[in-house]
């Protein structure tokens, strides 16, 4: 086996300066009715490296790609160019097959990029501080509100209209067994601002998607006003951080907590995940207190050089056990990794350039499609992603553009489920969507309409 | 000085202690650089990616226009390139030498398994596509289930936790549930949790809504059944037990612990991390448990990449297959379903982790991983983890102290009794490790043993590999005894930085950078 060092010769003498005469004698505790004497049942035996690659080779090809087909899926996970120098830094062994940063004095290398990937958080977000990741946006989400209610003490958060139903049904999961509960408004466009009527004195968080799921902006100055009136706080949740570059940030419209989906930025879609969640506050010294996850901060060492190392961890769960504000432990280091490398790649230049391209983008395709007959943009606002209605059943639509190789698009009824929006396609525009994909689109929707 | 014939030196002269103290006007050292913060050398006109031409459009923002300056510092490729190899130098890897961390399975990362994530079939579909037209990832992640249902022998696989404790808290909720069903999630409130449990798992039941009540160890570092027997009753939910533990030890009792357990009508979550230990030689169905997650980055070598991303999915008895989260998978012939809709669902799912399907780029490594091994393979991962544990415990057993007497399984677990008197701790030893090349093992870890220090060596070490490990923690374990203090208070001298102040950084956190 290629990759087990040890040979016979070596197990052999291994054993006898243990004293044991066999390999079974070290697992003499397994009850003897548990003991397994063959090998384990219906799984073949060991794989030449070059079988294996065939195996996966023939099983990528029984999926349509998005490099092989016009692409217009959003909906929370983003198709953008990823620089190829990305993925090679990624690959390094020292990041790659490098642990947690627990020593930091051998660990500079993670602890400075954890910091350079909290202040570049911070400045997207608009927010003081951040940080070193969470699992993916929707988990940053549900921790937004669990810390939400444990610094008002209050007992009821209330979900947008415009929140991404997968991230309203992540929060719901997350506070069962907890005594915080869920008012989760009736999914609808252009609804958010209502949020305000639901505000009372038990509310400990609103929390609001902008870019909505249907793609829609949301002012949301209006709400962190409403909200901090009535105490309680906003959360802003973001999933296409791509739209930072062009739209007011959180924290300028008064947002306390941003919870977002970091993948648009040096990770691919990979099917859903890997992803990386973005995690950003106030410099309230309880906000900190009460924050999910690890951060990364700066100290000097023994020499007075300065340093990183991970800080703050009286918060987490290797200390505080059962009272710790979350029971992370293991975060997306590598996902941070190739976020603040594609970052570092953009700068402020690239990464204004960037989702103004992906907005004209957009912008070109709407206007396109609202031309069509059979479809029409509902839309007022938007950055890269919108909402149509198609005359037909969008999930039926759907399924017959791909028929054709075109993948036109996520069907309202798939987030939401079958029988509120079925005549409703989300469709998102990157920079990666080319003048030949709308020309695709066109047709594919044209014929099967 | 030897020279050659040109008068260029062919030997070094003598050196002796030269170079530590040697300041460099520079500030870097040799092929160490040094290196500032992105923040500091990168500028708001610097880019390093070219964009066709940008066509004017009518600004669909609805007046939300960002008009301040983020402030995102940017560089061209080749400084990119050149600031994070840089910073990859500071970092300690598998690839450079052995990384002993107990309970964390550092061990090879197989590049094939690089290779074949980034395939377009998997790397480049978008989790929302027709289902009809990612067929191939589905039947992945169906391979993927078999896999593990068969190392296993459990019933039912949920795939989408994205680590190790979402594994761990998909496994509580899906007892809860199953408690909700027989209406007694009020009045079983208590989950039992051993001292010498990870963090994560008395974390992961109080996010639950449960409480946690602590069992010890009893002198043999395994649970003490009679503590176990006085503390279960019908008001207990579940035990949350590690198995092998964090001392490293099989739970010998595990089939009555399981008994007591079932007859008290609870559940039995096993805490998946140690699986490196025992594959092939025991399947967790046979021991009589209910829930277990498994960390797809410690036993199935996805890597660990600086602290993620990991999988945690979780292995379900028939008891509770019926409250696994959404999405799960459904056979249908030669083709899959997500069933992603509560409504859709005949079963029970407790709700939905996370948005999408899981960590899809740490299931192909994983399969990649348990192909290229087979079934005989992954037995032999196993008792070569084993044996090379137990290797250590007997070579560095000479000069440090066992916690526990007998075998251990995949780590060792060494206290700081070898250190009385000494005037050196455990922190100060492992920093010495440092010194010498080494990552440190696990230190202060498990709670239950004073001055802990758990090494894993895995089983990708090899014999010439542990005969070099061992030796160097001999010598440092002499050189501590005999009086040679100094050697481990002032260490680490020869990593890019000397020991931080921890306390510092705690009391007033810098937690990002700020221009001045």
């Amino acid at each position: 086996m290629r990759y087990l060092p040890l040979n016979e010769d070596d197990r052999a003498a291994m054993l006898a300066r243990i004293g044991v005469s066999s390999i079974d004698d070290l697992f003499a505790d397994i009850p003897a009715k548990a003991r397994l004497d063959g090998l384990l049942e219906n799984l073949p035996e060991h794989a030449t490296e070059m079988a294996v690659e065939r195996h996966f080779t023939a099983l990528s090809g029984r999926s349509l790609n998005a490099g092989e087909a016009p692409f217009f899926c959003g909906g929370g996970a983003y198709r953008h160019h990823v620089p190829a120098s990305v993925d090679h830094l990624i690959q390094r062994s020292e990041f790659l097959t490098a642990y947690t940063p627990y020593q930091p004095e051998i660990a500079q290398g993670t602890l400075q990029t954890l910091f350079e990937f909290q202040t570049q958080v911070a400045q997207l977000t608009g927010m003081d501080v951040a940080n070193a990741s969470l699992y993916d946006g929707s988990t940053a989400t549900a921790e937004a509100v669990r810390m939400a209610g444990r610094i008002t003490r209050r007992g009821k958060c209330v979900l947008a209209p415009g929140l991404h139903p997968q991230y309203a049904q992540t929060v719901q999961t997350a506070l069962q067994g907890q005594t915080m509960r869920v008012q989760a408004l009736d999914p609808a466009m252009g609804a958010d601002a209502k949020m305000v009527e639901a505000l009372d004195e038990d509310t400990a968080c609103i929390v609001v998607q902008n870019p909505n799921v249907f793609g829609e902006l949301v002012d949301l100055e209006p709400l962190s006003k409403a909200a901090h009136e009535a105490g309680a706080l906003l959360i802003a949740v973001v999933t296409e951080v791509v739209s930072l570059g062009l739209i007011k940030s959180p924290g300028e419209m008064g947002a306390d907590i941003v919870a977002a989906e970091g993948q648009s930025i040096g990770n691919g879609l990979s099917f859903g995940g890997p992803y990386v969640g973005l995690f950003a506050c106030r410099n309230d010294r309880k906000f900190i207190r009460q924050a999910p996850g690890r951060f990364a901060g700066q100290t000097v060492d023994a020499d007075g050089k300065p340093g990183y190392v991970l800080t703050l961890s009286t918060r987490e769960q290797h200390i505080r056990r059962e009272k710790a504000t979350s029971n992370i432990c293991t975060n997306s280091g590598l996902c941070t990794l190739a976020f603040t490398i594609h970052l570092a790649l953009l700068g402020e230049l690239g990464f204004r350039k960037l989702a103004k391209l992906n907005h004209a983008r957009a912008c070109a395709l709407a206007d396109r499609l609202n031309a069509l007959d059979g479809v029409e943009v509902l839309n007022t606002s938007f950055f890269n992603e919108f909402t149509v209605r198609v005359s037909g059943d969008a999930t039926e639509i759907v399924e017959a553009m791909a028929k054709k190789s075109v993948l036109g698009g996520i069907p309202a009824a798939r987030l939401f489920g079958a029988g509120k929006f079925d005549d409703l396609l989300l469709i998102s525009v990157t920079e990666t969507t080319l003048d030949t994909d709308f020309d695709a689109l066109e047709t594919a929707l044209q014929e099967v309409l | 000085m030897a020279m050659n014939s040109t008068g260029r030196p062919t030997a070094p002269a003598n050196q002796n202690d030269a170079g530590q103290d040697v300041k460099t006007f520079s500030g870097s050292r040799g092929l160490l650089q040094q290196e500032p913060l992105l923040h500091e050398v990168g500028g708001l006109e610097k880019c390093g990616v070219d964009f066709p031409p940008i066509p004017d459009c009518k600004s669909r923002l609805d007046g939300l226009e960002r008009d301040n300056k983020i402030g995102l510092p940017g560089l061209s490729e080749p400084e990119v390139l050149r600031h994070y190899v840089r910073l990859s130098q500071r970092n300690y890897a598998i690839d450079l030498g052995l990384y002993p961390l107990g309970s964390c399975t550092m061990k090879h990362n197989p590049r094939l398994n690089e290779k074949v994530v980034r395939l377009p079939g998997f790397a480049d579909i978008h989790p929302l596509q027709p289902q009809s037209t990612v067929q191939g990832a589905l039947a992945l992640m169906g391979e993927v289930s078999h896999w593990l249902m068969a190392i296993t022998g459990m019933d039912a696989v949920a795939l989408s936790p994205k680590a190790g404790a979402h594994g761990e808290w998909c496994g509580m909720m899906c007892i809860r549930e199953a408690l909700k069903d027989r209406g007694e999630v009020d009045t079983r409130r208590r989950v039992l949790v051993p001292e010498s449990a990870h963090g994560t798992n008395p974390a992961t039941a109080a996010a639950c809504g449960f409480e946690i009540d602590e069992l010890p160890a009893d002198v043999t570092g395994r649970v003490d059944m009679d503590v176990l027997r006085t503390k279960i009753g019908p008001d207990v939910a579940a035990i949350m037990l590690t198995n092998p533990n964090t001392c490293g030890l099989f739970e010998r009792d595990i089939c009555e612990i399981a008994d007591l357990v079932h007859e008290a009508g609870g559940y039995f979550y096993c805490d998946g991390a140690n699986l490196n230990a025992i594959m092939g030689k025991t399947r967790v169905r046979d021991l009589g448990v209910d829930a277990m997650h498994i960390n797809l980055h410690k036993t199935f070598s996805t890597p660990h990449g600086g602290g993620g991303p990991g999988a945690g999915p979780v292995v379900l008895s028939k008891r509770l297959s019926a409250y696994a989260p959404l999405p799960y998978l459904k056979a249908d012939g030669d083709s899959w379903t997500l069933v992603e809709d509560a409504a859709q669902s005949e079963a029970k799912p407790f709700g939905r982790m996370s948005a999408f399907h899981g960590q899809m780029g740490m299931f192909v490594r994983a399969l990649a991983y348990m192909m290229s091994h087979g079934a005989d393979g992954l037995r032999q991962v196993s008792e070569d983890a084993v044996l090379n544990a137990n290797y250590l415990l007997a070579c560095l057993s000479d000069e440090m102290s066992p916690a526990f007497d007998g075998a251990c399984m995949h780590e060792a677990l060494f206290d700081d009794a070898f250190l009385k008197d000494t005037g050196v701790t455990t922190l100060d030893f492992s920093k010495a490790m440092i010194d010498e090349g080494y990552h440190p093992m696990t230190m202060y870890f498990p709670l239950v043993v004073h001055g802990a220090m758990l090494i894993e060596p895995t089983e990708t070490e090899s014999k010439e590999s542990l005969d070099r490990f061992a030796d160097t923690l001999l010598a440092l374990a002499k050189a501590a005894k005999s009086g040679d203090r100094e050697r481990f208070v002032t260490a680490p001298v020869l990593a890019p930085l000397r020991r931080l102040d921890e306390t510092r950084a705690a009391r007033s956190p810098v937690l990002r950078w700020a221009a001045d």
